[in-house]
Parts: C-alpha cells; sequence; structure tokens
C-alpha cells in the first residue's frame, strides 16, 4: 500500500485527525490504488466531515489536474476530476466562455462540486453544477469502469451527482459552458429592511436577473443587502487577482458578539449610502472570499460550523423569520450570512440539495455545545417546514433529519460503493 | 513566430508547471518523457491551455544509446528550439541507498550520468543552431555534501558544475545556459515531507523558470531567498558544520 500519514481538517477546521493520504496522480493508476478502500477528496473546501475519513485512507485527487478537450465553438470541456473550477475559468474566459454555475469559491475541483451537486447564485435561471454535466467517468472500487451520461448509465449519473463521494472515484468530466462577452457583469445592490423587503425584491429579480444574493444581517432581524447582476456587453481587460492571506491563527474567534454587530452595522450603511449600479469583476461578485486566503482562520483553533438549510414556498418566509429570530435571540453567528431563493427546476441529482424554496447559510465560531443547541432548535423548524440540511456543509446533524430531508434516499443507498465511507457516511447511514 | 521548447522529464511537476504556463503564451512545445500515457495526456492539457502545438517523443533518459535518436528526430521536426528544459529525476532515499551501492549508482545515474549525456548532445545542438537558451535543473543540495541527502548532492553538484562549464563554453556562440536551483517544491518527489513556510509551489518555481529560460543569466535560485541561506550554509566551517544534523 501507498500513501503515509497527515492531518487533514475540512474548511470549518473542527478537528485535524490522522488520515492515510494517497495521491491519485493519473488516470490509468486509479482502480489499482482504491481497491483497498478509502474516500475521494479534492481540494478539501466541504465544511464538515463529507471529506473526512478519519484512520483511514484519502484519495487526494488533486493529481488529476489535466484538461483533455475543449471545443471553442460548443463550449464544452472535458478535463480530469481534480481541475479546479478556477483552473477552467483562467482557460476559458478569455475564449468567451464562462461556468454555467460558480460556487462562493473558485477553488474547488470538479469532482467535489459533482459529488456535491454545488450551486450558485443564479441557481433559479441553470440550476445546480450537475444540470450541466454531460459525462463523467466513475471508477468502483472493485475496478468496474462506469461511463455515465443522460443516455448511458443515466442511474449512476443521478445517484453520483450530489453523491457525496460514495458512488465511486469520479475520474474525468464533461462540461457544457455558457457563453459570455467578457469577465464583468452589470451589478447593483439595495439595502431592504425586512424580511419581507427581500422576498418582494426576490421574486422582482427572478425575472430580470441572471444573478441574485442577499446578504443578511443575523444579529438584527430582517435587513440587509439584495446583490443582483447580469453579465455584461464589456469586454475590457481585467487586472491580475492580488489575493492576501490571513496570516496566522488567533488564540479565539475573532468573531464574537461585539465585533459581529460593529461589523454588520458598518457593512448594511456603507450599502445604504453607496447602492446602485455599477460594473464589477466576476471574481469580486462570485467569490469575494478567494481575496482573502485561509479566511477560515478568522474562527481561532476550535473552528467553525456552517448552517446551510432550505425550506420549501409555502413556509419559507415564517421558517425563514423563525430562524432569523432564534439566531439573533442566541446572539452567535458571523458576518457571513446568505439568504437565497432557488428555482424550482427538479434536480439533477437524487441526493441534490437544491430545490424550489429559500436557502439560509451562516457560519457560528465553534461554541460547543451551545452552538449545538441553537442547531437543535434551528433544525426543528426547518424540519416542520419540511426542509433540509445541505450535507455539504453539515457536521452534526441527525441520521433522522437527513432522511427526512431526502426522501430519494433508500433509492440512492443501491449505488453506494461498499470500499467507501466517509465520516458523514458513518454518522448518517450508519457505514 | 511561437516560442519552440524541448522539455525532458516532461511529467516531473516543475517540468509539466512550465509547459502549463508556456503553453498560456501560445509556445509550441515538445515533450519527453518515459510515461507513455501521461506524456499524451499532459499533451491534451497543454492543447487546451493554448499550446499552438505539441508533439512528444518517449525517451528513458536511462537509456543513453537511445538519446541521439530522440534528439535528432526532435530537431529535425522542428527545425530546432528556442529553449530547452532539463528536468528530470528522482530523490532517492538516503538510508537506502548508504545500505546499497546498487541503489545509490541507480539514483547518480539517473541525476547525473544521464544528465551529462544529454546536456552534451542538445549543447552541441543549441551550438550549431548559434541561439537559444538550455537550462538544467539542479539542486541547492549540490552545493554543500549533507549527511542527509549527499547521495543526490552528489549527483547535483556535477549537475551545477556540468551547467556552469557549459555556460563557459557557449557564452561566445550565441547560447544561454542556465542553472536552476530550486528550494523545497511541493512535488510528488516530496509528497510525504511535512511542509513549512519555506516550502515553495511547482507554479512558483515554474515561473522562475520562464523568466529564466526568457532573458536569464548565470544561476537562479528559486525562490530568490534560498541565494542567501545557501551563502550562510556554505560559509560554516567544516568543523561547527559537522556537528549539526543538516
Amino acid at each position: 500500500m501507498t500513501g503515509w500519514s497527515k492531518r487533514v481538517s475540512s474548511w470549518g477546521r473542527l478537528n485535524a485527525d490522522l488520515h492515510r493520504w494517497t495521491v491519485l496522480g493519473d488516470r490509468e493508476s486509479v482502480v489499482a490504488t482504491i481497491r483497498h478502500g478509502g474516500l475521494p477528496f479534492g481540494n478539501g473546501r466541504s465544511y464538515g466531515d463529507v471529506c473526512l475519513n478519519p484512520g483511514g485512507t484519502l484519495w487526494s485527487t488533486r493529481g488529476l489536474d489535466r484538461f483533455i478537450a475543449f471545443d471553442g465553438e460548443s463550449g464544452v470541456v472535458e478535463c480530469e476530476a481534480g481541475v479546479l473550477l478556477g483552473e477552467i475559468i483562467d482557460v476559458v474566459l478569455p475564449r468567451g466562455w464562462f461556468l454555467p454555475v460558480a460556487p462562493g469559491t473558485r477553488y474547488v475541483t470538479v469532482g467535489g462540486a459533482i459529488a456535491n451537486d454545488v450551486h450558485g447564485k443564479g441557481h433559479h435561471r441553470t440550476g445546480s453544477f450537475g444540470d450541466h454535466l454531460l459525462s463523467l467517468q466513475l471508477v468502483r472500487t472493485d475496478g468496474e469502469l462506469i461511463e455515465c451520461s443522460a443516455n448511458a448509465n443515466a442511474d449512476w449519473l443521478r445517484a453520483t451527482i450530489g453523491g457525496l463521494g460514495l458512488t465511486g472515484v469520479i475520474t474525468r468530466a464533461r462540461l457544457q459552458l455558457r457563453r459570455v462577452a467578457g469577465a464583468w457583469l452589470d451589478a447593483d445592490a439595495q439595502p431592504f429592511e425586512t424580511l419581507d423587503a427581500f422576498f418582494a425584491l426576490s421574486g422582482a429579480a427572478t425575472r430580470d436577473f441572471e444573478y441574485n444574493v442577499a446578504w443578511i444581517d443575523c444579529a438584527a432581524g430582517g435587513r440587509g443587502v439584495f446583490f443582483r447582476a447580469n453579465h455584461s456587453a464589456s469586454c475590457d481587460p481585467l487586472l491580475p487577482p492580488s489575493p492576501r492571506r490571513f496570516p496566522l491563527e488567533p488564540p479565539i474567534s475573532l468573531v464574537n458578539r461585539l465585533s459581529l454587530r460593529a461589523f454588520n452595522a458598518a457593512y448594511f450603511r456603507a450599502h445604504q449610502i453607496r447602492q446602485g449600479r455599477r460594473q464589477q469583476d466576476y471574481r469580486s461578485f462570485f467569490f469575494p472570499l478567494d481575496n482573502l486566503l485561509e479566511w477560515n482562520r478568522i474562527y481561532g483553533p476550535r473552528g467553525f460550523f456552517q448552517y446551510q438549510s432550505l425550506v420549501p414556498p409555502v413556509a419559507q418566509l415564517e421558517a425563514t423569520r423563525a430562524m432569523l429570530q432564534e439566531i439573533s435571540r442566541s446572539r452567535m453567528g458571523s458576518f457571513l450570512a446568505v439568504l437565497k431563493t432557488f428555482g424550482d427546476r427538479p434536480a439533477p441529482g437524487l441526493l441534490s440539495f437544491p430545490a424550489a424554496g429559500t436557502t439560509l447559510a451562516l457560519d457560528f465560531p465553534n461554541q460547543g455545545e451551545n452552538t449545538l443547541a441553537l442547531f437543535r432548535r434551528l433544525d426543528a423548524i426547518v424540519l416542520a417546514a419540511g426542509g433540509r440540511l445541505y450535507p455539504a456543509k453539515d457536521a452534526r446533524m441527525a441520521p433522522s433529519m437527513f432522511a427526512a430531508g431526502y426522501p430519494r434516499l433508500p433509492e440512492f443507498l443501491r449505488f453506494r460503493d461498499p470500499g467507501i465511507a466517509s465520516s458523514l457516511s458513518r454518522r448518517l447511514l450508519g457505514s | 513566430m511561437s516560442c519552440r521548447i524541448l522539455i525532458i522529464g516532461a511529467t516531473s511537476a516543475i517540468a509539466t508547471a512550465v509547459a502549463r504556463r508556456q503553453a498560456v503564451g501560445a509556445a509550441r512545445i515538445f515533450l519527453v518523457g518515459r510515461q507513455g500515457a501521461l506524456l499524451r495526456a499532459l499533451a491534451d492539457d497543454l492543447r487546451v491551455r493554448g499550446a499552438a502545438e505539441v508533439d512528444l517523443e518517449i525517451l528513458d533518459a536511462l537509456d543513453t544509446a537511445a538519446h541521439a535518436a530522440v534528439v535528432e528526430r526532435a530537431f529535425a521536426r522542428w527545425d530546432g528550439f528556442d529553449q530547452v528544459l532539463v528536468a528530470h529525476g528522482v530523490l532517492p532515499d538516503q538510508t537506502a541507498c548508504e545500505r546499497s551501492v546498487d541503489a545509490a549508482l541507480a539514483a547518480f545515474d539517473i541525476n547525473a550520468r544521464s544528465v551529462l549525456a544529454l546536456a552534451l548532445l542538445l549543447a552541441s545542438r543549441l551550438e550549431a543552431q548559434g541561439s537559444g537558451a538550455i537550462t538544467l535543473i539542479s539542486s541547492p543540495a549540490g552545493e554543500r555534501g549533507r549527511q542527509s541527502n549527499y547521495i543526490y548532492g552528489a549527483a547535483k553538484a556535477s549537475v551545477t558544475v556540468l551547467a556552469a562549464g557549459l555556460r563557459h563554453r557557449l557564452a561566445s556562440r550565441g547560447v544561454r545556459v542556465l542553472t536552476i536551483l530550486p528550494g523545497f517544491v511541493d512535488t510528488p518527489m516530496t509528497a510525504s515531507f511535512a511542509k513549512g513556510a519555506l516550502w515553495a509551489t511547482p507554479d512558483r518555481v515554474a515561473a522562475d523558470i520562464v523568466r529564466a529560460l526568457e532573458a536569464g543569466f548565470g544561476t537562479i535560485y528559486t525562490p530568490w531567498f534560498w541565494r542567501w541561506i545557501m551563502a550562510i550554509i556554505r560559509s560554516v566551517p567544516e568543523r561547527i558544520f559537522i556537528r549539526t544534523r543538516l
């Protein structure tokens, strides 16, 4: 057996356990490497334990980082599963193409984007990542190779999109891109004072804007800032990126009650003063946090949770209001709070997270039992509303909550690879 | 006319990073390496990233008898090269080499002997052409023998001297010869090492190599601070040095 011992954390940095770490360096050697069992690991940007397998093996897919083909006429790109979404943008944007779905960071792999069926600010128009996947190759730990597309092994495709890495190792994928004129967006920002105002803005923006999302002040009820944008016709050149790195791990979380209130109030006021239209480069619109590398250190050595829920349309106003009240009362939470309304297209994967309704995503510094108790209160609201949580962000939900949120789970289980398990699968599926 | 670059040991992490940077600049890239499937996958990758043309030849650098034919074919196919990068090598297990002379010789053959053979052929080609730049990847490990990796260091010391001699020989013939000394680089070769602040990515090192190939001169440490680290390490008196655990 190859590999070595390494401490691995997910993005939430809640723990750093030893794993046996093996790099998948080329497509040909995948079958031989994975037959002893383990879990595929992309770039480690999922927040909870979906990418962790303490005491077991992780197969790093970052060695599978090659492009295979790109057709500048049709906008179809084929690449290995360890290519980062940002690398795809760098290659295709100069030729007039862009990702059909851009999540909140460019630092996720194609394989990870498929396994978590990631979404972005454009879900109401273009759905989730899996909606644009033309085909993929799945390698099972028993050595079987499965080529999946809408026409062949479509059931395997549905299981693997959003399949949390549990159906096999994705080695390569073909993706349909979307045309753009350039790197810019025509964006605007509108402050709102109440949750009702958010839903009114969101309903109107669905028609006229490809992208919309809101920042919400979790410390102050329902106020926030609504961001909307379309791709711009501008082809102006971009300045090269100059990301900074968060330099160290502070001994305690820098996000606390005081800093949160002050920061949120300042942010809200800044957008009241400076609202209206402007041209924004795609990096600052889609990936604002990528400009500060390792920003997750800000929460200190105990790490943080993200709580991302979805509640269906009939309950979205009341359930969202109730969750925000709980959070505000708890005086926990963070600056990073996002509210978005999804479209109602059918999901491409059996376990896809996005569906019609409203999603709320919030970071919480890890304060142990206090934080977990708040989450249980939020869980009750989500469950009563008929909603679900996003496994890519989760490190603590109960199996019953997962089963309730994902009614197609029994169907999915038939496609699991018996040689693959994660902390999340052991916690939620029992193995 | 786009730049023609020949890369020996093309699937090594540093060489691949150099090739990818050159591909973005629409270069014509000729890959030479041992593993055919990997070379072909890299060729596809470089085409997508923007390379104007990619070609390849399979060569096991240890097979010195095959060198001349491969170099001949490569130079004939594109009518010469503007840049040549010799990047192949292995990081041997020092303790295994101390136990087995065969293992030490095998590592020395790939890191030094095969580089000498190829570099002489390539230098003569560029000399005949009267233009171009050739870069040999050596290592700071070749600057001072240390108990922890002197087998690798001895081979790299010979590459450093080889490159310096070629530079001297070709200076008046319009050919630049560069010595690249990368510090700690996070590659599959060093995958099992614990990483600290001194470690650089292959892309960081590749950026320096691309700059050197275009207009550099002499010996280039990458990242730059290794020049000063090595100046200090070289200057420690031997009586003190042998008491360290480096």
